[in-house]
This record gives structure tokens, C-alpha cells and sequence, in this order.
């Protein structure tokens, strides 16, 4: 029987990027691996690394505040400043392996606080909200020579989040419970979407993920509206299954919601503690799946911006500014916090409320970009990041 | 395979507003159109006269708050005698079933109506409103009362003033719950003030979560023209706006469980200042007054417009056509039912070719409407829903869920919908023709490729996934 794939091409319809004049089809020759995984509603920084050592920081974060490395349930050392939240046990053992850092008091260039702006200013890659339509992650294939039905990168959910829409083909897969239609019918729908260029193209793109998800097996039946550490935990396993696929993509981004920690965030226990371990599990979870790969991934945890300092009326934390980003994988030159750190004396604070940002989260994406993917730093101001002058590439990111 | 005369006889208008402003034809709604399609959307802005039976025979929000919160105070007596913060896995599940049991029958009742109805245009313009005002079931107790809220703050506000709706919404518990304002505490209130001079630690603040999303989401939008400084302020004017009974402290144990109730000891006294405007009342009427100028405000105007034109029309609503609406808006005082029938009387809503790529949802509910079958079990939509990437009433954010095909165009969705059809497609079995259906819901709009294609499937079933999958059936 043919696959799906074949019987694409043989009804015409994989023909359609080859057909396009100018554009080179070879994907680039790198087994470089990038996840981004983004964490919607505004991370709380100061709780995924704690600036433990900083004398106002138990006073200012009140009943937030977790223990100093070696208490009971404490902070996981980093260094003399900093811990890592005591959820985050996989993280911490990456960063002791030197293939985890801590970007911090980073975030994007908004500066304002709604969560859908500040989201759109993180993935547009411009600096203001609405200020593109399509996504710095998008912008940077180009380079890649990913095609129609061999694209360089994947979505884990069924829809495409902006930092990855563009003119550039990605492709998107999430699991399914349904049995899937019978292969006569797929054809017919091919034939039927034929001149149909939205519908063909996607349809297309849905042919290969399922072919490479195919023997993914168990995951398949994985409830996506399970528990949210299962479900994290099975997209960044699902993730490491495409991405060590033979032509599989060689970027996928992962997103989870449920960071907007207003009320009742917790401590060493919590809310923000049960969001932090699942995405710690899920980090496990990718590197157990990348097997020998992940010696060339780097995986970015970034949100679109950090929570105030001082803990609110209700027990939460209010919309901020300055976050913390993680970078992991074997392929980052870990073991190391890398900031401009501003303190939290009041008259640091940006606005009185906020951590004060001192690294433009493009900077980090430039220096990804740039040392892991190899695209060209002129490229990268031109094209992927415009306007972004005033964010130069973080260097030394990556392992040499 | 040519068209039958007699669907060739059918307007594209009815068409037309069987799809772009309903949510899609029954057989043999098309030719009830026919006759007058404008009219026929006209006629549904003051909605049926009475609620679907389904809808109606749902429980309260009050009623529906108050036995969330005794499973709640089950689980706090049981965690006192464990002396433990983590709950006992048989309450769990106890405070999950009660949960789940008002969120299935709320969806079923909501979907049941969108199928059934004879007044999908109207049905549409809840689902509009009830998303422009998104309260998330991925929020504990909202998944509960989501779907009351929509019964109970939308549906019954679509015939007046938007400033009626607005502040049925912003009083309505399940908005103060899903926002956090019965949390929010004014810094020189009663309360505070009485708690200050006692414990010196135990703090009361703000919450600004409700003010912001009601400046930015709600009425003027992201850009219509306020400060950080205004969102603080109006946090203050509504302190206050609490519901009554039980909620998490003993000390707010006033006023009618589980419905709206201003608290003045936690209100911010004196006069308050915010876009340029200084309000003197006191009590709930200063945040009354501030809703009422937000409401006719001219960013909020544009903000609407554009909402409801990108929902119904077009994904990118050319200026022109916004500026129209928005003015209709503030000429008529924000007359929902007017500015509704603007869009009607909009010559570009009626341009034909298809420009709208349908919702997960709506694209569910339009295949329904075709089978003329009414599924009696909430679980299928959710099912079907979820794995589009569409959960009933869980958009994630107040923000609520997208409207352009940007979003909803993955691969991976159009996947889902193409599996997802072929299951139900065997489910509608053998009885139906899937020809004439495509000429019964699409009329004039089945093009020659697609009947030829369902022609000439190799069994009904087949035909039937074809209809279903097509372009001119996903699209508006």
C-alpha cells in the first residue's frame, strides 16, 4: 500500500512546492534541534528562580517567599544569589550537568500589562503588539529550506500560535481519539481539495505528522484534557518523537496555559508549584524521548512577562514586567545564571512594582538563532527581528 | 454532475444568511428563506419569546454556587480533621463530579438550542456576546456556571441598551468569581483600615483583574486610550462588587448567597478620577457611572464594531465598513438590536463568495443542523470540540476565542474535522442522500467539483464525509 505521502504525490497534490521557482528544497545540513516552549498568562521569574539572597527578597515577597537552599522543601541551589524553585528537580539536575541556564530579569519589549498584547509582542518579534502578522519563528525557516511537506518546524496543538504563522509551510499535530478516516476517502478529499489551495496545503501537512505520529502509539490515546502534567508531559514526549523522526522537523514549539497566578499562587506547594513540576516532568520527559539528540537541542522556556514583586491583596502576584527564561538541552553551555541583575531595591524596581528588565528576550532568541541554527546575524535584523537594533545577540550561549 | 433546477432557483442570499449570520441550514430551511432573507434575520434580533426548553430547565447560578461551595466546605472540615492542606482524594472527586455534572448539562443545553433552533442569527449573537465577555471553565467554579452565565447575563440583554448588558455582566457572580473581584479590597476601606490597626501582617489589596479586562476586553479595547493609572483607579472604584454568602471567608457571610452584592466595608471611599472624568457617587453607583460612559464611549464603538464585523464578515473588515458601524453604535446609544441589524444592512456582508472559515464549533453545529438531528448528550460536542481545539466555554482567557482562520487553520484541525466527519458521517448511516443534502444546505453555493466528488463516492457514508469536509461547507 502506498503511504500517504506517495499517494500525495501520485495525485499531484505533493507537487505544489516544487513547482515554485527560486527556492531551494534541501533542508539545512544541521542536527541542530530547537523546542520553544512558551508558558501563557506571565510566569512568575521570581519563583522559577529565586533571588534568595537578596536581603529584601523574603520581606518583599511576604508569604510567597520560598526557603533558602538546604531548608525543608527549599530553594535548589544555583549560585550564591539564586535557586531554583524546589519543583524543578530535573531542571536542577540539568544545570548541575552544565546543560541548563537561567536567563534573568529578561523579557520582550512590551511594556505594558495584558497578557494578549504582551503574548503578541513575544511572537511577533517586533516590538509592538500588532505590529506583524506572521511570527519571528515563522520569519527564521526561511533559511532552514523547509518546504511543503518536508516543513522545518511543528506545532504541538491543533492550531498554529502566531510565533510560528507566516509564509513559511509549518506543520501542527496534536492527539486524537477518533479512528482515522480510510484511506480511499483521504484520497478523495485530496482530489476534492485539489484546487483549493488553504485546504490542500493543510491537508497535506496533516498527511505527513500523522504518518510520522503513527506509531507513537500509547500517546495517541492520551487524554488531552487530562491532568495538565500529564498533558504537558505527553506533548513534550509527542515533541521528541517528531523531532528524532528520519525527515522530521527540526523546531517544534509547545505551549501551556494556566500561568496567571492572581490568587492564591503558593509556595513550596501551590498552584504555580503543581504548573512548575509539570513542566519539570515534561522537560524529563523530552530528554528521555530526544535520546542521543538532545546533545544537539536547545529547548527555551520563555513567557511574554513576569509578575509584580510584591504579593497582591489575594494572595497572588499582578501582571509584571521583567521574567526568567530557562535554556536547556546538551547543546547550551549550562551551568550558569546569565543577567544584568537589577535588585530589588525599590528604586530598582521598574515602575516601583516590577523587576526591572535588563535583557531583551530577542537577544536570547538571536543568540539561539545564530550559534545553534547557524542563521546569519544580518539576516536576523533584517528579517526575523526588525527594529530589534537595540537587542544585540546574547553570546555564548551554546556549547562550542 | 449539474445542479437540479430547482436549487438552482434558491437565492445565494438565503444562502447566505443561512450561514454568514446563522449557523447553517436545515433541510428545507433554504427554501423558507428564500422569500425574504433579510427580513428572516431581521425578524430574529429580539429572539424567540421564550427560552429553549433545554435552557430552561437548568438550575440557578445561585443554586449551582451554593452546592459547589458545601462540597468546598466538606473538603475544609475534612483537611482540619486530617490536619492536612492537601484534600482527601474522595472529596476530589466528589467536588470534580458535581462540577462536571452542571458543566455537561450546561453545554448539552447550549448546543442542543444552536441545533434546534429557529433563530440561529439570534443564537449566533449570543455565542458572539457570550465569547466578547469570555468567562473560562478551565477556572474552578466557572466550569460550572459558564453556560448560566451566558443564560443568565447574555441571552436575556440582547434586545436593549449595550450598557444594560455590560453591567449585567459585570454583576453577574460568575464574572466577579472568574476575575477575582470579590478578593479585591480598597486600601483605605472599612475593612482595611479596621484590620490594619489590629494584625499588622495580614495584608488586603487591589486586584486589578477585573477593572483591566473590563477597559481592555470588554468596552475600549486594548488602544482606546487609558493608562495603567486609570485600570488602578477603576480597581477602586469597583472594590466592592462582591457576591453574597459563604465565599471564602467567614466575614463575608452577608446578602443572598451566590448572587450579586455590593460590600461597603471593603469599598474604596471618596471621589475617584480616571479618563479625565471625576466621579462623586459613592458606593455601587460610582462604578455604574463609570460603566455607563464607558459604554457609549467612542473607543469602545470602534471596539465592538470591529469584533462583530470580524465575527460575522470578515476576518480583516475594511476601515470604511468599521467606521459605519461604530457610528451606528454611538448614534443609536449602543441599541444592540440596531447596530446588530447594521451588519444585516451591510452590502458587503452579502458579498458571495465565502470569505469566513467556520469555527470548530460552528462548523459541529452546522453538520448537526444538516442531519436534522439533535444529539442528546453534551459529552459528544465536548469530544468533538476539545479535539478541535475549541472546548465549550473554555477559551483559556477572558479574552475569549479568535475569530480569523489565522487561528483556527491549522493542519492539525482540519485534520480532526476531516476524522471527526467521517465518524459521524457512519453515525447519519444510510438514510440520508448526501447529494441532496448538499443541495438542501448549500443550494447555489455546492460547486460543480464538490457534487461531482460526492457523486461519485463509493458509498453514502463516503459522500456524506465529503459534504461535510468540503470547502464550501467549512466556509461562510
Amino acid at each position: 500500500m502506498l503511504n500517504r505521502r506517495e499517494l500525495l504525490r501520485h495525485i499531484g497534490l505533493g507537487t505544489v512546492a516544487s513547482s515554485l521557482p527560486g527556492i531551494s528544497f534541501a533542508k539545512a545540513d544541521t542536527d541542530a534541534r530547537l523546542v520553544l516552549v512558551i508558558l501563557r498568562g506571565a510566569a512568575d521569574g521570581l519563583a522559577i528562580a529565586a533571588p534568595y539572597g537578596e536581603g529584601k527578597y523574603q520581606s518583599l515577597r511576604g508569604e510567597l517567599a520560598l526557603p533558602e537552599p538546604g531548608a525543608s522543601n527549599g530553594l535548589l541551589k544555583l549560585d550564591g544569589l539564586f535557586g531554583l524553585h524546589p519543583s524543578l528537580a530535573n531542571t536542577h539536575d540539568f544545570y548541575e550537568k552544565h546543560e541548563a541556564l537561567v536567563v534573568h530579569a529578561v523579557s520582550s519589549p512590551y511594556r505594558e500589562r495584558s497578557h494578549f498584547d504582551g503574548q503578541d509582542v513575544l511572537e511577533n518579534g517586533v516590538g509592538t503588539a500588532g505590529g506583524k502578522r506572521d511570527g519571528w519563528l515563522n520569519r527564521a525557516l526561511a533559511p532552514l529550506g523547509g518546504s511543503l511537506g518536508n516543513e522545518a518546524a511543528i506545532a504541538m496543538s491543533q492550531n498554529t500560535p502566531l510565533v510560528l504563522r507566516g509564509s513559511n509551510s509549518v506543520t501542527s499535530w496534536a492527539p486524537s481519539q477518533l479512528p482515522d478516516a480510510d484511506d480511499d476517502t483521504i484520497q478523495r478529499i485530496a482530489m476534492l481539495y485539489a484546487e483549493d489551495e488553504f485546504f490542500s496545503t493543510r491537508l497535506s501537512q496533516a498527511l505527513d505528522s500523522q504518518r510520522i505520529a503513527g506509531d507513537i502509539g500509547d500517546m495517541e490515546k492520551t487524554r488531552r484534557r487530562g491532568n495538565d502534567a500529564a498533558q504537558t508531559n505527553s506533548m513534550m514526549q509527542s515533541a521528541g518523537k517528531f523531532l528524532t523522526a528520519p525527515d522530521g522537523p527540526q523546531i517544534a514549539v509547545v505551549e501551556s496555559g494556566g500561568w496567571d497566578t492572581h490568587a492564591n499562587q503558593g509556595s513550596m506547594s501551590g498552584g504555580l508549584a503543581n504548573k512548575l513540576a509539570g513542566l519539570d516532568q515534561g522537560l524529563g520527559a523530552l530528554r528521555k524521548q530526544l535520546g542521543p539528540a538532545w546533545s544537539d537541542t536547545v529547548v527555551a522556556v520563555v513567557t511574554e512577562f513576569g509578575r509584580t514583586v510584591r504579593v497582591n491583596g489575594t494572595r497572588g502576584t499582578d501582571h509584571g514586567t521583567a521574567t526568567a527564561a530557562l535554556l536547556l538541552g546538551g547543546a547550551v553551555n549550562g551551568g550558569r545564571i546569565v543577567t544584568d541583575w537589577p535588585g530589588l531595591a525599590t528604586n530598582n524596581l521598574y515602575g516601583g512594582r516590577d523587576l526591572y528588565p535588563t535583557t531583551d528576550v530577542r537577544s536570547i532568541f538571536k543568540g539561539i538563532l545564530w550559534e545553534h541554527l547557524r542563521i546569519k546575524p544580518d539576516y536576523l535584523d533584517r528579517a526575523v527581528f526588525p527594529g530589534s537594533i537595540s537587542a544585540p545577540i546574547t553570546q555564548d550561549l551554546i556549547r562550542n | 454532475m449539474p445542479a437540479p433546477t430547482g436549487v438552482l432557483l434558491l437565492r445565494i442570499e438565503s444562502v447566505i444568511a443561512a450561514n454568514r449570520f446563522g449557523l447553517g441550514a436545515r433541510p428545507g430551511e433554504l427554501s423558507r428563506i428564500d422569500g425574504n432573507p433579510r427580513g428572516w434575520l431581521l425578524d430574529q434580533l429580539q429572539g424567540p419569546s421564550r427560552l429553549p426548553k433545554d435552557i430552561r430547565s437548568l438550575p440557578d447560578t445561585a443554586s449551582v454556587l451554593l452546592e459547589v461551595q458545601e462540597v468546598r466546605q466538606m473538603q475544609r472540615e475534612a483537611n482540619q480533621a486530617a490536619e492536612t492542606d492537601k484534600p482527601s482524594p474522595d472529596v476530589v472527586q466528589k467536588f470534580g463530579a458535581v462540577v462536571r455534572k452542571h458543566y455537561l448539562s450546561q453545554t448539552n443545553a447550549r448546543f442542543r438550542a444552536a441545533t434546534d433552533t429557529d433563530y440561529p442569527f439570534h443564537e449566533r449573537l449570543v455565542h458572539f456576546w457570550s465569547n466578547h465577555f469570555a468567562v473560562s471553565a478551565d477556572k474552578q467554579p466557572v466550569s460550572a456556571l459558564a453556560g448560566l452565565f451566558e443564560n443568565e447575563a447574555i441571552r436575556p440583554n440582547l434586545s436593549g441598551k449595550f450598557f444594560d448588558l455590560l453591567l449585567a455582566v459585570e454583576k453577574h457572580p460568575t464574572m466577579i468569581v472568574y476575575l477575582d473581584n470579590q478578593r479585591s479590597i480598597g486600601p483605605n476601606s472599612m475593612l482595611a483600615q479596621r484590620a490594619n490597626r489590629r494584625r499588622r501582617d495580614q495584608q488586603f489589596g487591589l486586584n486589578e483583574n477585573l477593572a483591566r479586562e473590563i477597559l481592555e476586553l470588554h468596552t475600549l479595547g486594548v488602544d482606546g486610550g487609558y493608562t495603567q493609572q486609570d485600570v488602578t483607579t477603576f480597581a477602586k472604584v469597583i472594590t466592592g462588587w462582591s457576591i453574597g454568602g459563604g465565599g471564602d471567608r467567614g466575614r463575608f457571610s452577608e446578602g443572598v448567597p451566590g448572587t450579586f452584592e455590593f460590600r461597603d466595608n471593603i469599598h474604596e471611599p471618596g471621589k475617584q478620577q480616571l479618563l479625565n472624568t471625576t466621579y462623586k457617587e459613592t458606593g455601587v453607583e460610582q462604578g455604574e457611572a463609570v460603566l455607563r460612559d464607558l459604554a457609549t464611549h467612542a473607543s469602545t464603538a470602534r471596539h465592538i464594531a470591529t469584533k462583530l464585523l470580524r465575527h460575522f464578515v470578515a476576518d480583516d473588515p475594511s476601515e470604511k465598513l468599521i467606521a459605519k458601524i461604530a457610528e451606528v453604535f454611538q448614534l443609536s446609544g449602543g441599541d444592540l438590536p440596531t447596530v446588530h441589524a447594521a451588519l444585516v444592512d451591510s452590502r458587503e456582508a452579502w458579498q458571495s463568495t465565502f470569505g469566513k472559515y467556520k469555527t470548530p464549533q460552528d462548523f459541529v453545529i452546522s453538520a448537526f443542523r444538516a442531519f436534522d438531528r439533535v444529539p442528546d448528550d453534551g459529552k459528544f460536542f465536548v469530544g468533538a470540540l476539545d479535539m478541535m481545539g475549541q472546548t465549550p466555554y473554555r477559551p483559556g482567557s477572558p479574552a475569549g476565542w479568535p475569530d480569523t482562520a489565522e487561528h483556527w487553520g491549522g493542519a492539525d484541525a482540519l485534520y480532526k474535522r476531516i476524522e471527526w466527519s467521517s465518524t459521524v458521517a457512519r453515525y447519519a448511516g444510510t438514510r440520508v442522500n448526501p447529494l441532496e443534502l448538499g443541495n438542501a444546505v448549500l443550494g447555489p453555493a455546492l460547486g460543480d467539483h464538490t457534487r461531482t466528488a460526492i457523486s461519485r463516492a463509493e458509498s453514502i457514508m463516503q459522500g456524506t464525509t465529503l459534504l461535510l469536509v468540503s470547502p464550501e461547507f467549512q466556509r461562510r
